[in-house]
């Protein structure tokens, strides 16, 4: 599986995102918390850029009054019309079967694996972040 | 006429008092000397102007009282004519627009006792529905809890012209006393609330206040579904009546898609809109606002996505047909007939087999 | 956060002619509005400023209810920044022409002579900054509609301007809109051979339902298709189509799903129990066939596909549906994927263009 070098880890701090263009595909790339997750930035209902809409919390409740905000800054909420999509999973709550954007494995690599490696792609973010921060650590993509 | 069909439940036969003299002995004196000094005439509604003739079928007017007053009258047109099983009278006397709320309770309570006197006792036949002051619901639910238990009440009925939108909390003690005494909630055309009745003002024309009567059903619609009603209670049944039902599919897709959206703020909504109108709502059959291609018709009776929404109502007295062929729904067949002109309504008002 | 959605934009381009009839232009801020307010309404406009009915708001999704990723570089607000609208809408996605439907309510302020002023402004506005920059725009003349004899004084001054091609009005009116006091400004619409165009919105002083305020967006968002059905009714059964043979009506962002149960109704109630004083020669889904064009966003989603092809065989107005995208709303129609179902080529062609060509006479 092609990998790529999205990002360097510094640049994206926990609760942030970077929208960027691997391999002719638009695709997010999300810090929750120290965990990396990515997402192709077209959504699956009228293919707006998913990736850019409110990262926000899911909101519950039995009935109206009694609610329950859970996993804030994990939800994400399209800027067309609003579906709400699992980052970690790509998966939609409003139909979690059918829908769903397609979501990437993304981890984090030290510099020195990035190096070693011979199947790694170099995404178009490669040429700076490589050459500047080589013993820093960098957000990895892996593209089907 | 009856051997089109199997079995026959008419769930929209409009009885009414024949006149506020009627009340006179089931109200208390200060109550009638209050309708004598004040010259009280009913609730301020012009649901059906008495000058037309689709107000009233030729067939249904008498010397003792307006139509829908004398019992054998009724009997003989309605459940008679059909050889319905059953019949569920659906009284739109609308205490819920007399802005008085004690007073509309006392009416309320006339009416009701009046109802079992009148058309219970004598004829078994009929089912009724129990006219409560909806503008209060904790008045309403006093009577609800009164006559509830009788056998011969199945629903309490209410105006969609109403002060206030039905799905707000407001209303939660009339649901839970109609939840409590096993009755559904029967929402009507007509009524009075002073709100002018479109989102555009005051229409000029009887014709456009009539047809733009349903675009109030959608409303109420809306408000039931995402003020939570059905997550409240989660056995109350509503039953939408003389609202018309061919809009509901097209309803049915806008709402879905709101509600894909916008779903953040409604966050009891678990399952998409439809999902609660295929449990929690059943809508008469008359006005039917037929397409005039009977294909267009089965497209919408399959959109509907539930065969179980539909309830057979004649609307006596209104005048929507001239016999019974011209009542049935072209082009429908069983077993979704049976459904429509009795099972439906059988399995809703548990009515006996 | 740096974006790039060039993915998308790849895709999206086909070889259609295609036309937006639902943009929303935006005033940018106060000093450049009065640069075009009339100076005799400076002081009115600084010591008064706007006054609408108040009321109906609700908190929209998102902020001036724009797509998140709407908001120019600029800063400008949502269809404020012309270059950036080219950019996102026009060039993105090839339309050849686009309508401008600038909302903002200064037809519906209640003080009359100011809400014309206001539209004036706008419109010159409009003008200068919108329509002479950008030969693919072309615009809704804002008009105080609540004064027939105003908004017919606005149509006179500037319908003949070859940029503006329809008058737009809200949904919301304090009055049912086929009521006669409309009727002179139809009367000066037609004069200039411009529709008059009712988009979603506005505030016409009553609730949005006929029984009382609800509580929520959504039912203020989905509830505007019951203002619609309302509007249609009004106009079908007033006999303004009968009194002025030349009026076309447009309805933008109403969706349209609603539409055959209403005309079946109408026609129906309407063979039963007649309309009273106003006597109307065709049925009345016949006035609104011939008189009544429709804009298709929002697009009604049926859970089944097959049930939209059923949708527009029921409307039978494959002539009067134009595309639009209401850009930069948040419940934007993109024009590659809103429709559920692919349309046969023929009446996608009518749809995303020749229908509009034909009513806004577009070369
Ligand atoms: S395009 Fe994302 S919700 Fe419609």
């Amino acid at each position: 599986m092609p990998r790529h070098i999205v990002a360097n880890v510094d640049e994206i701090p926990p609760g942030e995102r970077k929208v960027l263009e691997v391999d002719g595909r638009s695709i997010g790339v999300f810090n929750v918390d120290g965990e990396f997750y990515a997402i192709r930035n077209r959504c699956p209902h009228q293919g707006g850029p998913v990736c850019e809409g409110y990262l926000t919390g899911f909101l519950k409740a039995r009935i109206p009054g009694e609610y329950t905000y859970t996993r804030q800054g994990e939800i994400l909420r399209c800027p067309w019309h609003g579906w709400e999509f699992d980052v970690k999973t790509g998966q939609s709550w409003i139909d979690p079967k059918k829908v769903r954007t397609r979501s990437y494995p993304a981890h984090v690599s030290s510099a020195s694996a990035v190096q070693s490696d011979p199947d790694l792609e170099t995404g178009p973010y490669i040429a700076e972040t490589y050459q500047v921060s080589i013993d820093s650590e960098f957000v990895i993509v892996e593209i089907p | 006429m009856s051997e089109l069909y199997q079995s026959v439940i008419d769930t929209d036969i409009h009885n009414t008092i024949p006149s506020l003299k009627t009340l006179y002995p089931y109200l208390q004196d200060f109550w009638r000397d209050y309708l004598e000094e004040s010259a009280f005439v009913g609730p301020d509604a012009h649901d059906y102007p008495a000058g037309l003739p689709f107000s009233a079928r030729a067939d249904s007017k008498s010397s003792d009282g307006p139509p829908g007053s004398q019992m054998e009258l009724v009997r003989s047109n309605t459940i008679d004519a059909w050889k319905a099983e059953i019949g569920i009278l659906t009284c739109n006397y609308w205490t819920t627009s007399i802005h008085h709320e004690d007073f509309a309770l006392a009416l309320s309570s006339a009416i009701n006792d009046w109802q079992i006197d009148a058309f219970l006792n004598p004829e078994p036949r009929f089912r009724a529905s129990l006219v409560v002051p909806g503008q209060n619901p904790e008045l309403a639910a006093q009577e609800i809890d009164r006559l509830g238990g009788h056998p011969g009440f199945v629903q309490v009925i209410v105006p969609v012209r109403s002060h206030t939108l039905y799905g707000k909390r407001h209303f939660d003690p009339l649901y839970e006393a109609a939840v409590r005494n096993n009755l559904v909630v029967g929402i009507h055309y007509g009524g009075a609330s002073g709100h002018p009745p479109t989102p555009t003002g005051w229409p000029v024309s009887f014709l456009e206040e009539y047809t733009g009567m349903t675009q109030l059903f959608q409303s109420q619609l809306l408000s039931l579904i995402t003020e939570g009603a059905f997550n409240r209670h989660p056995d109350l049944k509503v039953s939408f009546i003389e609202g018309g039902f061919t809009w509901i599919p097209s309803f049915i897709w806008r709402m879905d898609k709101e509600w894909k959206g916008l779903r953040h703020e409604l966050p009891w909504l678990t399952e998409p809109p439809s999902a609660y109108i295929h449990r929690h709502l059943r809508f008469t059959t008359q006005p039917m606002g037929a397409p005039p291609d009977p294909v267009h018709m089965s497209q919408i009776l399959d959109q509907m996505g539930s065969t179980d929404l539909l309830m057979f109502a004649t609307d006596y007295p209104h005048h929507h047909f001239d016999s019974p062929r011209e009542a049935l729904i072209k082009g429908i067949e069983e077993p979704l007939l049976g459904k429509i002109m009795a099972e439906n309504a059988r399995n809703w008002y548990a009515l006996p087999n | 956060m740096t974006v790039t959605s060039a993915e998308t934009k790849t895709q999206v381009r086909e070889q259609h002619a295609a036309i937006d009839c639902d943009i929303h232009n935006a005033m940018p801020n106060d000093v450049t509005f009065r640069k075009y307010l009339p100076t005799e309404w400076h002081a009115h406009h600084q010591s008064n400023g706007r006054r609408g009915h108040v009321g109906s708001g609700y908190p929209r999704a998102v902020p001036h209810a724009a797509r998140v990723d709407s908001w120019p570089p600029s800063r400008l607000p949502p269809g404020g920044d012309l270059g950036f609208m080219r950019e996102q809408l026009l060039d993105y996605w090839g339309f050849d022409y686009g309508i401008l439907n600038c909302l903002g309510g200064a037809g519906g302020d209640l003080n009359l002579p100011y809400a014309a002023a206001l539209c004036r402004a706008m419109n010159d506005w409009q003008v200068s900054e919108w329509l002479e920059p950008e030969p693919r725009l072309r615009a809704s003349l804002l008009v105080p509609y609540e004064d027939a004899d105003l908004a017919a004084a606005e149509i006179a001054r500037m319908g003949d301007h070859p940029g503006f091609v329809q008058v737009l009005l809200v949904c919301r009116t304090r009055e049912p809109l086929g009521h006669w006091k409309y009727w002179k400004m139809y009367e000066a619409a037609v004069r200039h051979n411009l529709p008059i165009g009712i988009h979603f919105g506005g505030a016409g002083g009553g609730p949005i339902t006929g029984a009382g305020w609800p509580t929520h967006y959504m039912e203020d968002h989905a509830g505007m298709s019951q203002a619609f059905q309302a509007q249609v009714a009004s106009y079908a059964l007033s006999g303004v189509f009968d009194a002025i043979p030349e009026l076309k009506v447009v309805l933008i962002e109403g969706g349209f799903a609603w539409l055959p149960p209403l005309m079946w109704r109408l026609d129906h109630h309407w063979q039963h129990i007649g309309n009273g004083a106003v006597p109307l020669k065709r049925l009345p889904s016949e006035y609104i066939r011939d008189h009544m064009w429709l804009t298709t966003q929002p697009m009604e989603e049926p859970a089944q596909k097959a049930h939209f092809a059923q949708l527009l065989d029921q409307l039978q107005m494959n002539d009067r549906l134009m595309f639009a995208t209401d850009y930069p709303h948040w419940d934007f129609d993109a024009p590659t994927t809103a429709f559920p179902v692919e349309l046969d080529s023929d009446l996608k062609r009518a749809i995303m263009a020749d229908n509009a060509r034909n009513l806004y006479s577009l070369l």
